[in-house]
């Protein structure tokens, strides 16, 4: 962003202050996530910067709460990564194989109603989340679901469909459907189409919706609040609770270990966001 | 002239072939979206529904004391009830108190009038010792609310099946014992306050968003892409980080003793006893909010900014405009439709917050949903919280529909 040298004075001065402006946005957006790595290798149990850790003494640092979070035994971590992992698993595979099979027959240019058909199903993104946990809330109690894991796992496919169904109806815009008709042509059945062409092409777009709906059911507490017994507390639930009493070094920890692990699922979003823009043509 | 219909190789008119094969692909195509919308229709859609059915379901009452209803007809509520309307209450409440279904009872009575929780708690325990005969002597011997006409009013008021009573609680007004809609007393106006206060957290927290949005999406739609694939990360990080774990960063940040209020200390600009209170109030939403929602309005703007070709600038610039005049006069109008996308989106979503006002927020900062939670989980006036929802959802629905309109649910983006 070099300036040419005929640029006049104030004009430079402009574009220097719009640089630090971004500069400053930037900062803002990011330097909150930064503050809790090195809290949570505080070796006191306060959540301030302690003149040790100031001065870099590596007496003032430990690995006490992660340590904690792991082995502590008062800690329901163990419990609660393992309950928030076998929902985010199965509402992934839920919502990725009902929002792709709906987001294709959406792109059909034989849809009727289209917008009117997309409207409701993106709608569990748009209505808020305490609304939405009070509805499904009734209908679990009503059906006897409140409670039980089926009932969660369902609820965070509701919530997660909305994601897989754009990210995958937006593949599909540009999608050459004339393949899937040589295919047909050449005698495939509609299944062993879609298997073998249609899927490995869309591939992509339905990865990137389950990351999303995976991130939206590990993340979501609102709703899982109102459905979950004491045995399937997940790890957002037990951050809330601790967050609500008292912010704790192992809180820290745990959300340190969050933000890497988002760090790695957004890494792998950007490059399957790449090779399905390369894949479809569109020059960047 | 006459026009020879064509026919397909199986000697059909091919007008009624190319119909036919239409209409198995358009049932193909509705057959592949079934699934999904009954599910939706089923477990999402239908529950909505049934939320909104409490909000002005109001049978409970009618249906527990069916007598004292019928013999309540005919009263002309000027003075207490007679003899008989005292035995149709036996009737109906005896049965309720030995079976021990009256609590639900007292709450919703007492949210029609305070004392009858009270009153009636007594009288369960008193009625099961009653003689046969002279039940109105006996009810006014028990508790006071039975020497009352205002509770008996009270109660004859709950007769109707449907109810609005909780809509209008929800802005502040009620029905007051002749039927007429009137204005809450001073010191009981909450809702008016909370409605205010969302809508203009949500307002600001747009504007917010736009200012602190527009420069950087700007940065990012004309940089090279190696440095704009590198400044996106920043954008996408807190994007796809936990919602809990950024607001537990804030309160790392806002907390008395955290980074902020040392640095406030170390610039001088307070005393170390004195540091202000950032956290738990409407300050902290405020913040918090602007900072997690920001990455909803720098994508759509991003995208919108991505089309926008730099020779329009040049080329206003070399007519004659300041580039500030080329600016306004080009670059922002055309980056309108991305910031109404943005806006609306920020909008949506900060109207209906919950988590991050629940955390950061303390009793000044809270927000329409933390009511709704509360009246769900804590007072469990599932009616209120329902008909608070209603109105709520209605709002959003509004903002939906106008989302739709201009910018097409199909143009949301997403990273």
């Amino acid at each position: 962003m070099s300036l040419p040298s005929y640029t006049p004075l104030h004009y430079r001065i402009w574009h220097y202050t719009y640089l630090t402006i971004c500069g400053l946005v930037f900062f803002f957006l990011i330097a909150p996530l930064f503050v809790i790595f090195p809290l949570s290798f505080n070796a006191e149990q306060y959540i301030h910067f302690s003149s040790g850790m100031i001065a870099l003494d590596p007496d003032a640092f430990s690995l006490r709460w992660y340590e904690d979070m792991i082995w502590g035994t008062k800690n329901p971590w163990g419990l609660a990564a393992k309950n928030s992992i076998i929902i985010a698993f199965f509402a992934t595979i839920g919502s990725t194989i009902l929002g792709t099979v709906a987001a294709l027959g959406l792109s059909s240019r034989h849809m009727p109603h289209k917008a009117a058909f997309m409207a409701v199903l993106i709608s569990p993104m748009i209505v808020p989340l305490i609304i939405s946990g009070t509805a499904i809330f009734f209908f679990m109690a009503k059906v006897g679901l409140a409670s039980t894991f089926t009932g969660i796992i369902l609820a965070h496919i509701i919530l997660g469909t909305p994601f897989v169904v754009i990210t995958v109806t937006a593949t599909l815009t540009g999608f050459d459907h004339s393949v899937t008709r040589a295919a047909a042509s050449l005698g495939s059945n509609p299944v062993n189409t879609f298997m073998k062409v249609t899927l490995p092409l869309i591939l992509p777009g339905v990865i990137s919706g389950a990351l999303f709906a995976f991130v939206t059911s590990f993340d979501e507490v609102v709703v899982v609040m109102f459905l979950a017994g004491l045995e399937n507390t997940t790890i957002p639930i037990q951050m809330w609770v601790g967050l609500r009493e008292q912010l704790s070094p192992t809180i820290l920890a745990v959300a340190t270990c969050l933000i890497i692990m988002s760090t790695l699922i957004l890494v792998t979003a950007e490059l399957l966001r790449r090779r399905s823009e390369r894949l479809r043509g569109i020059n960047q | 002239m006459s026009t020879e219909q064509i026919l397909s190789s199986d000697g059909i008119p091919l007008e009624i072939s190319l119909k036919k094969a239409e209409r198995k692909n358009k049932i193909k195509a509705m057959l592949l979206v079934a699934p999904l919308f009954l599910f939706i229709l089923i477990t999402y859609l239908m529950p909505i529904g049934d939320m909104l059915f409490r909000s002005i379901d109001d049978r409970m009452i009618t249906s527990k004391l069916p007598n004292t209803f019928a013999a309540l007809a005919k009263w002309d509520g000027k003075e207490l009830p007679d003899e008989a309307t005292y035995e149709a209450f036996y009737k109906d409440f005896y049965p309720l108190a030995i079976a021990k279904e009256s609590g639900k009872l007292y709450q919703r009575l007492n949210y029609e009038k305070s004392g009858f929780s009270s009153g009636l708690k007594k009288t369960n325990r008193k009625i099961k010792k009653f003689e046969k005969g002279n039940y109105k002597e006996q009810f006014m011997a028990t508790h006071k609310i039975w020497n009352n006409v205002e509770y008996w009013v009270a109660l004859k008021n709950t007769a109707p099946k449907w109810s609005y009573a909780k809509y209008l609680k929800g802005v502040d007004l009620k029905l007051d014992p002749d039927r007429n809609i009137v204005q809450m007393p001073e010191n009981r106006k909450i809702y008016k306050t909370l409605w205010l206060r969302t809508l203009k957290v949500a307002f600001f927290v747009t504007i917010f968003c736009f200012i602190l949005s527009y420069p950087i999406a700007h940065l990012l739609a004309t940089l090279p892409m190696k440095y704009s694939n590198l400044l996106m990360i920043c954008v996408l990080l807190p994007f796809w980080t936990s919602l809990l774990v950024r607001t537990s960063s804030w309160m790392v940040l806002l907390q008395q003793q955290g980074p902020i209020n040392d640095l406030i200390v170390m610039l001088g600009l307070t005393a170390d006893n004195a540091r202000p209170e950032l956290m738990y109030n409407v300050v902290g939403t405020f913040v918090a909010m602007t900072q997690i929602l920001l990455p909803f309005m720098v994508l759509p703007l991003y995208s919108v900014m991505k089309t926008i070709s730099p020779s329009l600038m040049r080329a206003g610039k070399s007519l004659g405009g300041t580039p500030f005049v080329a600016f306004r006069k080009i670059y922002f109008p055309l980056t309108v439709p991305g910031i109404g996308a943005g806006s609306l989106l920020v909008f949506i979503l900060a109207v209906g917050y919950y988590i991050t006002p629940a955390l950061v927020g303390g009793a000044s900062g809270s927000l329409i949903s933390n009511t709704i939670a509360y009246h769900m989980k804590s007072s469990l006036d599932w009616a209120f919280a329902s008909a608070l929802g209603a109105m709520l959802l209605t709002g959003v629905l509004v903002i939906y529909w106008l989302y739709n309109k201009l910018v097409g649910i199909d143009n949301i983006k997403l990273g």
